[in-house]
């Protein structure tokens, strides 16, 4: 199997963007929440499966009506978010397993979707600077809200609004991820570099820069093992960034 | 002098329980106020009502163009969060369109040496760590700060420099302080005035004329230990 250049430009992207957003989803501690959302996207696959249409549109319907109805639910009520993201993921996952059909059932899962298309590139690549710009512009407000939500009230950030985009541009890289690593796999994809990250730095633009770092090496080396050695891809990725944090605990910075 | 905050009739509640209720009180510009009273009077929420953090019934009218410096209560944070505080206030200062000067002269204001402001968050001790949301507080150029327990998590030798940090920054910047604090003695020597608090007003005025021990007592439910440091007032 030959793999793309495009291709191979566009997973560096969609790294790029999901080391970035996974360093702000550690910090806020929705660890859950990625891996949870993976599951949030299978109905929508499923049913796109089942209706010949694109499995990467269905699933982003899904997961955009998911990530609307948890941050909705969050505001009306004082449940908290990784309790609600619980209901709605294990909800999600029941119904996508009864309406994807088997066959298509473990690839929506472990990823496998390869075809793409210069659109589909097109679009993605789009989505990905999207969400690069979103945490570089906002990144002064994520962090304030994360320390404090009173402070960030006080600093004039509207913290409702910040964090439904947040979990909007959450919801799409977990999408993008879906192109290569399956739905159950992204959520590895955007927290083990941004864990990585977080072990070996002491200040925010260490963080950031090396979660970038980690995410993109492990996709691309990730990808070219996998295609010399004709292996699913996804598991390969996390593998691979795995190692990487396991590596990253014996160079602890000292205090 | 003018009245810089006017609260009428102030209630919260949560679902049918009312936490505060028919709180009317005024701040005159330039003063300092205490809020005392036992945990669960309602002060911290006071507070956030004060900030627009969180919702209330009645009136909160801030004199128009005030600015608000918010000094939270002690925050749990994870130790190994890896901002530096430099960081933390850079972000504020980029929000407000303020350049990195502000943020080195909010540190300098504060005692925060340049060094211990590039260490991540979660390694400054508990009176840097204040002394650092201090800092976040003043950039932008507040007119008004308030002080959640100023110095809960602050050794006692390092409490005192704080409030001694608290009055220097009130004379220098000509600020209005709300402070909520547990401290009574320190209540006797910086506050104006001082609202006694517990789910409604108890009592409201000058702390050497309202704080008598019977309302004292009343206010906490049992007899209260003070010192009055008189030599510390003129």
């Amino acid at each position: 199997m030959t793999i793309d250049l495009n291709y191979l430009i566009l997973s560096a992207i969609i790294a790029a963007a999901a080391g970035l957003i996974g360093c702000f989803a550690l910090m806020k501690k929705m660890t859950l929440a990625s891996d949870a959302f993976g599951h949030i996207a299978l109905p929508g696959l499923g049913l796109a499966i089942l209706f010949k249409i694109n499995p990467i549109l269905g699933g982003a319907a899904a997961l955009l009506i998911g990530a609307f109805l948890i941050w909705l639910i969050e505001n009306k009520t004082k449940i908290s978010s990784e309790a609600i993201i619980g209901v709605i993921f294990s909800a999600s996952l029941a119904i996508g397993s009864l309406i994807t059909p088997e066959e298509h059932l473990i690839e929506a899962l472990f990823g496998g979707f390869q075809e793409i298309n210069t659109l589909e590139l097109a679009i993605a690549a789009g989505i990905s600077l999207a969400i690069i710009a979103f945490i570089l512009r906002n990144k002064e407000k994520l962090v304030i809200s994360l320390i404090s939500q009173d402070l960030a009230v006080t600093s004039g950030i509207d913290i409702k609004k910040l964090n439904l985009y947040f979990i909007l541009f959450f919801g799409l890289t977990v999408i993008l991820g879906l192109r290569y690593s399956g739905a159950l796999l992204m959520g590895s994809l955007i927290i083990v570099p941004a864990a990585a990250a977080k072990y070996i730095s002491r200040s925010l633009k260490t963080m950031l820069s090396s979660a970038v770092a980690i995410s993109v090496l492990s996709t691309l080396s990730g990808l070219l093992i996998a295609s010399r050695f004709d292996l699913t891809v996804g598991p390969i990725i996390v593998i691979i960034a795995s190692i990487i944090f396991f590596i990253g605990l014996l160079f602890k910075p000292e205090d | 002098m003018a009245d810089i905050l006017e609260v009428k009739n102030l209630s919260i509640s949560f679902g049918k329980i009312k936490i505060l209720s028919g709180l009317s009180f005024s701040v005159k510009e330039g003063s300092s106020l205490a809020v005392i009273g036992p945990n669960g009077a309602g002060k911290t929420l006071l507070f956030k009502a004060l900030i627009k953090a969180e919702a209330y019934s009645g009136e909160v009218k801030w004199k128009p163009g005030v600015k608000i410096g918010y000094i939270p209560q002690k925050l749990d944070l994870e130790r190994d969060l890896p901002v530096t505080a430099f960081e933390l206030l850079s972000a504020k200062a980029k929000i407000a369109g303020l350049g990195l000067r502000k943020v080195e002269e909010a540190i300098e204001l504060v005692d925060l040496s340049l060094a211990d402001s590039k260490q991540p968050i979660g390694n400054l001790s508990g009176g840097q760590f204040q002394r650092t949301l201090i800092a976040f507080a003043l950039i932008g150029d507040p007119n008004v700060l308030l002080f959640d327990e100023p110095t809960a998590g602050v050794d006692a030798p390092g409490q005192n420099k704080i409030y001694e940090l608290i009055n220097r920054l009130k004379k220098e910047k000509n600020l209005t302080v709300l402070l909520i604090s547990h401290d009574l003695s320190l209540v006797y020597e910086y506050a104006d005035e001082v609202l006694c608090l517990n789910r409604e007003k108890m009592c409201f005025g000058e702390p050497r004329k309202v704080l008598e021990p019977h309302a004292l007592e009343e206010l906490y439910g049992s007899p209260q230990k003070y010192h009055i440091h008189d030599d510390h007032r003129s």
